[in-house]
């Protein structure tokens, strides 16, 4: 039997419940719909996209809603008098700047590089907790003022939609947190790998979320 | 300290819950009893509630299935049996307070936890199979997604002996559902019931797509797939479109609840239509979520009963991926009457008539499949003749009624209930029944009693059409639905057939028991020799029946449309098999306990929520994270399957298939 | 006895770069964040200025929030129109369809309700206030 490659994910096509580990006696068949199934790099990656998008269109159910009561302000306050431009902005900033260090995460982790790996998910979850304490502050704000999610359907929906937001950051950082310390604990391993890939998914999407949020949330409601 | 929770809510003054509660409970610790007392708990935990292995979990949803669908079905001769008696004035048995209950119980049961359960078990023990691999692309995930369908199970049947069910029909309507209206924990339980089954279900929706996606043996091709797997991948892609619809939809009615928002509330600008679109958004493509598995295991029923491969397999993807994405633009027709304008409503209504075109080039298809073939009448393809001619007729009525006019006549009548029971009970179920008998020998070895399952075939369809068809009769005479008793003595006759049939139906069940009981008790006579009873066509019959834990020794190299039959007509003829492939250890994932566990944390969770014990829900969610993370901490993952012990499996089932070579006849 | 046939249709997982240096990793990252502040930075001003003719910033905001989603799928997803990234961007595609639907069906299909129905003020008049 011909000795193969070392199984790893640059290898996708093998059968991943034969001894393909370590190496071991079948050579791989072709790759691709018709050599067999992919990778289980590819398989994890992909399998979570489908959820990611799942997760997506779940928001988008919140979207519609939010877009349907906007104007259910019921005489209350609405955005134009509610939202701080200037607060969403540095919001913004921390999300998209977490996004970058994201990605260099991903690529010290595929470097398997402990310092720089720990460092960037470090600085990723900062900015993380700081878009949270932001998020937090402008919901107490509004609570303190009488705009809390029981006045309108408007507020509702808006509490609903970025709070779910804010939720899945929170569980983000839960997570990212797991990875650190597996990370810390177990190294680079081709499983906690495929986590880091689904994690930067994760961490990604939600700002592609956070991109309509802003937009149909804040710019378009407080503007002109 | 325990929130809402008292004594009070066990529900001692009403006669009918008390006496369903004491059955359920005794027949539960029965069960546990002699389960615990014959010593097979640790079989059961080691081989069953911690697998991961496809086909377990396949047979444990089945099982599910079939158990809830006797307590749907006793809620079903409940209501009409009340319905039969409170005619013409009288009061009938079922005070309304509880018959409500019944109704809404029946509808959410039969939907969530009957048909859905059933299907999703068929696809997760036939897909892996018929694709020639070893397992879905996230066992664990799967054992997980089983759990939680079980748990959301769990609710609501305690519902029955503490507090009470949702009283608002099986999608809960805004405002009567806001707390308001509903101020007890009855709509509760059915929205974290869902809302927890409902995320297991989503789960299920991401492994077998991506299993079907990118998971197939070598040769494979997309159109050299079973046409099983074609429809288990659209309505695998309809699940995750749809389902995160009803989880937001149940979130938002949830924080009305909870949190006093003003979703679907009438005060504070809330909009109760809204929750009625966005929860239709879901509930239309769910249906087909449902049909679209029984389509395929009718293919596979008819082409592999008539000796003859499907006709026209690729107009069949065709018509399955063009029903998958219609479904989606056809929602309003749910609620036509709800105001919106002729525009809208003629949109929708259009849409709805054009999405059962497909579906006529999918019956035309099987009836060319059966022209010409040699038709073998066994049980399977009884229900699926029986399906054809019976979910034709729903589809009838169901078109008829996408003409916003006449559904302005129809809509929340009788004649609407008669209709989806018509396509539900015809499509769904019949499919149902068909893919169980069909893959019974597959998952334990021996076939069913073909006498008593003809029977039962028999006693479901002429129950069914008693049952029903005074229903559209009724519908047209002006009887509206989840009426509790009814003062029109026009009425009456019809109310007493329907109660008739129900009981026909009853006799179905019992034959289906029966069946199931004496085929068990004389399996010996039965037994499924070499693993192919049915001379089938795709790649689960090439394996044994049982299969083992691995499916596959050597994955399949597959050459041409319908992997096996090519492979078996070559045996047959050179009277020989292939040569004894070179056979490797095999890596399988170990059994593991997340599921169960992460189910009892979500039980518990769920349970708080209701009650609002907030404590317990913090501990309920604690020990989920702990779950995960103690999931994610594993360092080995999979069990070894040592190479002597592949080759004795594999050897023994080709000596089966050896012996069996002459007795199989060879093709002309 | 064979050696790995290479397929001209190696998948990639989404989120996955095609085996790529450090340096040319961060670049890429880099680039990806510059043009998404850049993005952002204008739709802020969108917002603010008197340039753009008022209903015409709506518009405006939502080509800006598409072309960052754009962005983010590319440079920090890795989500390209190669042939190796197929069925993610078919899913990609499903997804959008979707979320196309749903909102724009349900706003379409909302806004002909509230306009045939009773104006909610109307409504709420009609029940007992909490």
């Amino acid at each position: 039997m011909t000795a193969t490659a070392p199984a790893d994910a640059r290898h996708p096509g093998h059968d991943p419940h034969v001894l393909g580990r370590h190496g071991g006696g079948h050579p791989p068949p072709a790759p691709g719909s018709d050599g067999g199934p992919a990778s289980k790099r590819i398989i994890v990656g992909y399998g979570f996209w489908l959820f990611l998008l799942s997760d997506i269109i779940m928001f988008s159910a919140i979207f519609a809603a939010y877009a349907v009561l906007q104007g259910a302000t019921a005489g209350g306050p609405d955005g134009r008098r509610l939202f701080s431009l200037s607060n969403a902005a540095i919001e913004t900033g921390c999300l998209l700047l977490s996004s970058f260090t994201c990605g260099l995460a991903s690529i010290a982790a595929t470097a398997k590089n402990q310092l720089w790996t720990q460092i960037a998910l470090l600085v990723t979850g900062l900015l993380g907790f700081a878009f949270l304490s932001l998020e937090l502050h402008e919901f107490a704000d509004m609570v303190a003022k009488g705009a809390g999610p029981q006045r309108s359907a408007f507020l509702s929906a808006f509490f609903a939609l970025v709070g779910c937001h804010g939720l899945h950051v929170s569980v983000g950082l839960l997570w990212l947190g797991t990875m650190m310390a597996q990370f810390y604990a177990k190294g680079f391993r081709a499983d906690i790998l495929r986590r880091m890939l689904c994690f930067s998914l994760f961490w990604h999407a939600l700002d592609i979320i956070w991109v309509a949020i802003l937009t149909i949330v804040y710019l378009m409601g407080a503007g002109r | 300290m325990l929130g809402k929770l008292t004594w009070a809510a066990i529900p001692l003054d009403q006669p009918i819950p008390m006496a369903a509660s004491a059955l359920m409970i005794v027949a539960i610790l029965g069960l546990l009893a002699w389960v615990f007392l014959k010593g097979y708990f640790p079989y059961l935990w080691k081989e069953w509630i911690t697998s991961v292995d496809h086909k377990r979990i396949g047979v444990m949803y089945v099982l599910l299935a079939c158990v809830m669908l006797l307590r749907g079905f006793t809620d079903a001769i409940m209501m009409r049996s009340q319905l039969a008696l409170a005619t013409a004035g009288a009061p009938g048995y079922l005070p309304p307070e509880h018959y409500d209950q019944v109704f809404s119980a029946h509808g959410t049961i039969m939907i969530f936890f009957v048909a859905m359960t059933f299907m999703i078990g068929l696809m997760n023990f036939v897909v892996p199979l018929q694709l020639g691999v070893r397992d879905v692309a996230f066992p664990t995930l799967n054992s997980v997604s089983f759990w939680l369908t079980a748990s959301g199970v769990l609710l609501v049947n305690m519902s029955l002996v503490v507090g009470e069910f949702a009283r608002t029909g099986w999608l809960a309507y805004p405002p009567l559902s806001e707390l308001k209206f509903s101020p007890g924990v009855g709509v509760d339980y059915y929205l974290w019931a869902l809302q927890i089954s409902g995320v297991g279900t989503l789960l299920s929706g991401v492994n077998l797509a991506t299993t079907i996606l990118k998971m197939r043996t070598k040769g494979m091709t997309y159109t050299r797939m079973p046409i099983f797997c074609w429809t288990a991948l659209a309505s695998n892609l309809l699940i995750i479109a749809a389902f995160p619809i009803l989880t937001a939809t149940f979130a938002m009615l949830l924080l009305d609840r909870y949190l006093g928002f003003h979703f679907f509330t009438n005060e504070a600008g809330g909009n109760p239509m809204m929750y009625i679109n966005l929860i239709w958004a879901w509930g239309h493509p769910e249906v087909y979520i449902l049909i679209l598995p029984a389509f395929g295991v009718f293919s596979e029923v008819i082409s592999t009963f008539s000796g003859k491969p499907l006709f026209g397999y690729r107009s069949m993807i065709a018509a399955t991926m063009v029903i998958c994405l219609l479904s989606f633009v056809v929602w309003l027709h749910h609620f036509f009457t709800m105001g919106a304008g002729a525009d809208v409503n003629g949109f929708f209504g259009v849409m709805t008539m054009i999405i059962a075109v497909p579906t006529g080039v999918k019956v035309f298809n099987w009836l060319f499949t059966l022209y010409g073939g040699r038709v073998r009448f066994t049980t399977p393809l009884l229900w699926s003749l029986a399906f054809m001619v019976t979910f034709v007729i729903g589809g009838m009525t169901g078109v008829l009624m996408a003409v916003p006019p006449a559904d302005f006549v129809l809509h929340n009548s009788l004649f609407l209930v008669a209709h989806f029971h018509n396509v539900v009970i015809g499509g769904v179920l019949f499919g149902a029944f068909a893919g169980y008998t069909y893959w019974f020998p597959k998952a334990f070895g021996f076939t069913l009693d073909e006498t008593l399952g003809k029977w039962a075939c028999g006693c479901w369809v002429a129950g069914f059409y008693v049952a029903f068809m005074p229903l559209y009769a009724l519908g047209l005479m002006g009887m509206t639905r989840r009426m509790q008793h009814t003062d029109n003595p026009d009425w009456t006759p019809m109310l007493l057939l329907a109660g008739v049939g129900a009981l026909i139906i009853l006799c179905g069940i019992g034959f289906q028991i029966a069946q199931l009981v004496v085929s068990i008790r004389t399996r010996d006579r039965r037994r499924d020799l070499y693993g192919d009873p049915w001379d089938g066509r795709s790649l689960e019959w090439a394996t044994s029946s049982p299969p083992p834990s691995f499916n596959f020794a050597v994955m399949p190299d597959v050459e041409g449309e319908e992997a096996y039959w090519g492979v078996k007509q070559k045996a047959i003829q050179n009277q020989t098999l292939v040569d004894e492939p070179d056979y490797q250890p095999i890596e399988m994932p170990k059994n593991n306990p997340t599921g169960v566990v992460t189910a009892f944390f979500a039980t518990v969770m769920g349970f708080a929520m209701i009650w609002h014990i907030w404590w317990m829900v913090i501990l309920g969610a604690v020990g989920a994270f702990a779950t995960f993370v103690v999931f994610a901490w594993r360092d080995v993952t999979e069990d070894e399957i040592p190479v002597e012990e592949v080759a004795r499996i594999d050897r023994e089932r080709r000596r089966t298939r050896l012996e069996a070579l002459p007795t199989l006849r060879r093709p002309a | 006895m064979s050696e790995p046939a290479h397929h001209p249709h190696d998948d990639t997982a989404p989120g996955d770069d095609h085996e790529v240096d450090v340096a040319a990793g961060v670049r890429g990252y880099l680039i990806g964040l510059a043009i998404a502040a850049l993005l952002t930075v204008a739709s802020f001003w969108a917002v603010g200025t008197h340039l753009i003719w008022g209903p015409g910033v709506g518009v405006a905001l939502a080509v800006l929030a598409i072309a960052q989603m754009g962005v983010h799928l590319v440079f920090f997803l890795h989500i390209t129109t190669g042939p190796d990234n197929t069925n993610n961007t078919l899913a990609l595609a499903f997804g959008v369809l979707i979320v196309a639907l749903v909102v724009g069906g349900s706003l379409w299909i909302m806004a002909n309700l509230n306009h045939n129905m009773l104006p909610m003020p109307q409504m709420t008049d009609l029940h007992t206030q909490r």
